[in-house]
């Protein structure tokens, strides 16, 4: 009964998904072909990346509204590293990356952990402090695709088994967090801070120290999504990916993740995702202004969010029941 | 080691033991950067300078002290900005129809209302999370003005309407700065001296038993959502006024200025505990600085460092203090 429940959220926004693939498919039969659903994938999997990230430092009770942030200062600082010494090989880049964003993400942690301040102040600081950082980084300059080395470019376009390298980072993530979550004393440690605090402390649990691991999480991908998106857009510059959080917090949202901890999966952080992702992409196709685009999500996360207001509830518990068994 | 923390329901900040003394310090603080500006530039003590400095702020702080309210009763609206840019572009689709100021005002107060109205019936009737609702209705009412807008922009506002955000009521006392005068005093009574403003106290402080001591809970909340969407609108008729023009990217990313105006006024973000004094204080404060870096030839992007390490030092000093001081 309790995997039929959990299934049910995620089997009806993968409904939802469906169905909107087939309106679009009365209007464009393209769109639906496998080459552009990879395409749409592709494009999608920066947002994956994040939000599952995201779910992640949710389902404890916090906030990261610093991810697209990092996302740019990690990027120009790869970036920059790139146009300096093109010799240096792509694995190093990524670990670099990956290395810093987490390093970003700690400060965040670090803050929430020991000294207690509210992560949504934590996160919009940092926010806006990680912005500037790129600008007397860069000092407002532009990292431009000559300046990077061909192999830093081709990376994440290089295809394997017919999918995009920055489409197996997504589906990678999303496989290894799906085993995280459900199988690992850390995703077990996770659901149970967000759930009950009080409880998971009497268990033994340290409550800051999960969620500074939650933000190390967030910001590792963050860093990865940095570098993925630089190289893949082939320039850095202070603003990119600005405004991106919301959407990545939209995506969470649409997922089912329950902004009040303890409650979302790895699957639903991929659905949301993919429905932001499918609007997106579709809206040209369907001949819709893209200035719609902003309207339809602000309007899907308030819609997912009335619709799961009730079932979060109950699921709260459901998850917590599962977490008594399992010790 | 001290890895046993318990989590109580409201953490009880430094600040709020310390309030008394909280606003004596920004007052110190706005002082010292006054004699710092003072000295650092020769411009910057010239009356209309000073006079020119107060539009940094003076737009934000009129939400900012609703926002403080609502931030007091445990609530948060991320939406305020948007909410100036769907006015702004309802008074500018007002001027295309050939309606006059008095129309113009009445359009961008209504709006501000409705929008107020929208977020407050999500929040106090559908029992959601305000962070997520207006998450949601950010993107959705700059959506719409996206949608109405696109590239374009209103301009072509009737003469008289640019008294409100470039007319002076007296010498160098701008009409908004009497404005913001006037609602700070508004504000003040009704938060410190009035059984509503009591009430907000209770409600963030403990919602459950401020509702079983007779007090409204929703409707003190809907009206503090409606009080904080009338001053986006007046906020709205002042920028418009000043700009002269509409674009859908108008007042973008105010609402994190406006949230860190309040917090550093000391208003706890977990509700509860504020003064609109603090506010007052910290939307000098933050004017100063902009405007004292702005004199110094600083962009604006390394301004926004500052802002942010601002915000988070606020916080985190007092509870470095305390540690230190238990130790």
């Amino acid at each position: 009964m309790i995997r039929r429940a959990i299934a049910s959220r995620e089997m009806i926004l993968l409904g939802a998904i469906v169905l909107l693939l087939g309106v679009i498919y009365t209007r464009f039969p393209g769109f639906v072909a496998p080459n552009n659903l990879i395409r749409v994938f592709n494009d999608t999997s920066p947002l994956i990346l994040l939000a599952i990230g995201q779910m992640i430092v949710i389902l404890t009770r916090c906030i990261d509204l610093s991810v697209a942030a990092n996302l740019a200062l990690t990027g120009m600082v790869v970036a920059m590293l790139n146009a300096a010494m093109p010799d240096l090989p792509i694995i190093a880049i990524v670990i670099l990356a990956m290395g810093l964003g987490a390093l970003l993400g700690m400060v965040n942690g670090v803050l929430v952990w020991k000294l207690q301040i509210p992560p949504i102040v934590v996160t919009l600081g940092t926010m806006t402090i990680f912005r500037g950082l790129i600008f007397v980084l860069s000092e407002g300059r532009w990292v431009n695709s000559h300046q990077m080395s061909a192999a830093f470019k081709a990376f994440p376009r290089s295809t394997v088994l017919g999918l995009p390298m920055l489409s197996w980072f997504a589906i990678l993530a999303v496989i290894l967090f799906t085993v995280i979550m459900s199988r690992t004393t850390l995703g077990r440690a996770v659901y149970a801070v967000g759930g009950n605090p009080h409880a998971a402390t009497y268990t033994g649990l340290d409550v800051g120290r999960t969620q500074f691991w939650a933000f190390t999480i967030s910001g590792a991908l963050a860093g990865l999504t940095g570098y993925l998106w630089v190289s893949r857009y082939a320039v850095a510059y202070v603003d990119i990916a600005g405004g991106f959080e919301l959407d990545v917090v939209a995506a969470c949202v649409i997922g089912g993740i329950s902004i009040a901890g303890g409650v979302g999966t790895v699957a639903g952080a991929l659905l949301g995702a993919l429905f932001l992702g499918v609007i997106k992409n579709a809206l040209p196709v369907v001949n819709v202004s893209p200035f719609w685009q902003m309207a339809i999500s602000g309007a899907a996360i308030i819609i997912a969010v009335a619709f799961n207001a009730r079932a979060n509830r109950t699921r709260g518990r459901i998850i917590l029941k599962r977490a008594e068994h399992a010790t | 080691m001290s890895t046993t923390r318990t989590i109580p329901d409201r953490l009880q900040s430094p600040l709020q033991r310390n309030l008394k003394s909280w606003e004596t310090l920004l007052l110190l603080v706005a002082v010292g950067i006054f004699i710092l500006n003072s000295f650092a530039s020769p411009y910057f003590l010239d009356p209309w300078n000073l006079s020119d400095a107060t539009f940094n702020f003076t737009e934000k702080a009129m939400i900012a002290f609703a926002m403080a309210l609502l931030i007091i009763s445990g609530e948060i609206d991320l939406s305020v900005a948007s909410i100036i840019a769907l006015a702004s572009t309802a008074m500018g689709f007002a001027v295309q129809m050939g309606f006059g100021t008095p129309a113009l005002v009445m359009v961008g107060l209504g709006v501000g209302l409705v929008c107020g109205a929208f977020n407050g019936v999500l929040v106090t009737r559908f029992g959601l999370p305000s962070i997520v609702v207006t998450i949601g209705t950010m993107s959705l009412f700059r959506g719409i003005s996206y949608i109405v807008l696109g590239d374009q922009a209103f301009r072509g506002y009737p003469i008289d309407f640019a008294f409100f955000g470039q007319g002076y009521v007296w010498w160098i006392i701008s009409f908004e700065l009497a404005l913001f005068g006037v609602l700070a005093v508004i504000f003040g009574v009704l938060l410190h001296k009035t059984n509503f403003g009591r009430a907000v106290y209770a409600i963030g402080n403990n919602p459950v038993a401020a509702a079983f001591s007779g007090i409204r809970v929703a409707r003190v909340k809907f009206i503090l959502f409606l009080l904080t969407g009338l001053m986006s609108g007046v906020a709205a008729i002042c920028l418009t006024s000043r700009l002269g023009s509409t674009r859908p990217s108008i007042a973008m990313g105010w609402e994190l200025e406006i949230v860190t105006m309040v917090v550093l006024g000391g208003v706890s973000i977990l509700g509860g505990a504020g003064t609109i004094p603090g506010v007052v204080l910290a939307a000098f404060i933050m004017g100063l600085v902009t405007f004292g870096l702005g004199l110094l030839n600083v962009p604006g992007i390394v301004m926004s460092i500052v802002i942010g390490a601002l915000l988070i030092s606020v916080i985190a000093l007092p509870r470095l203090w305390e540690k230190w001081k238990t130790r």
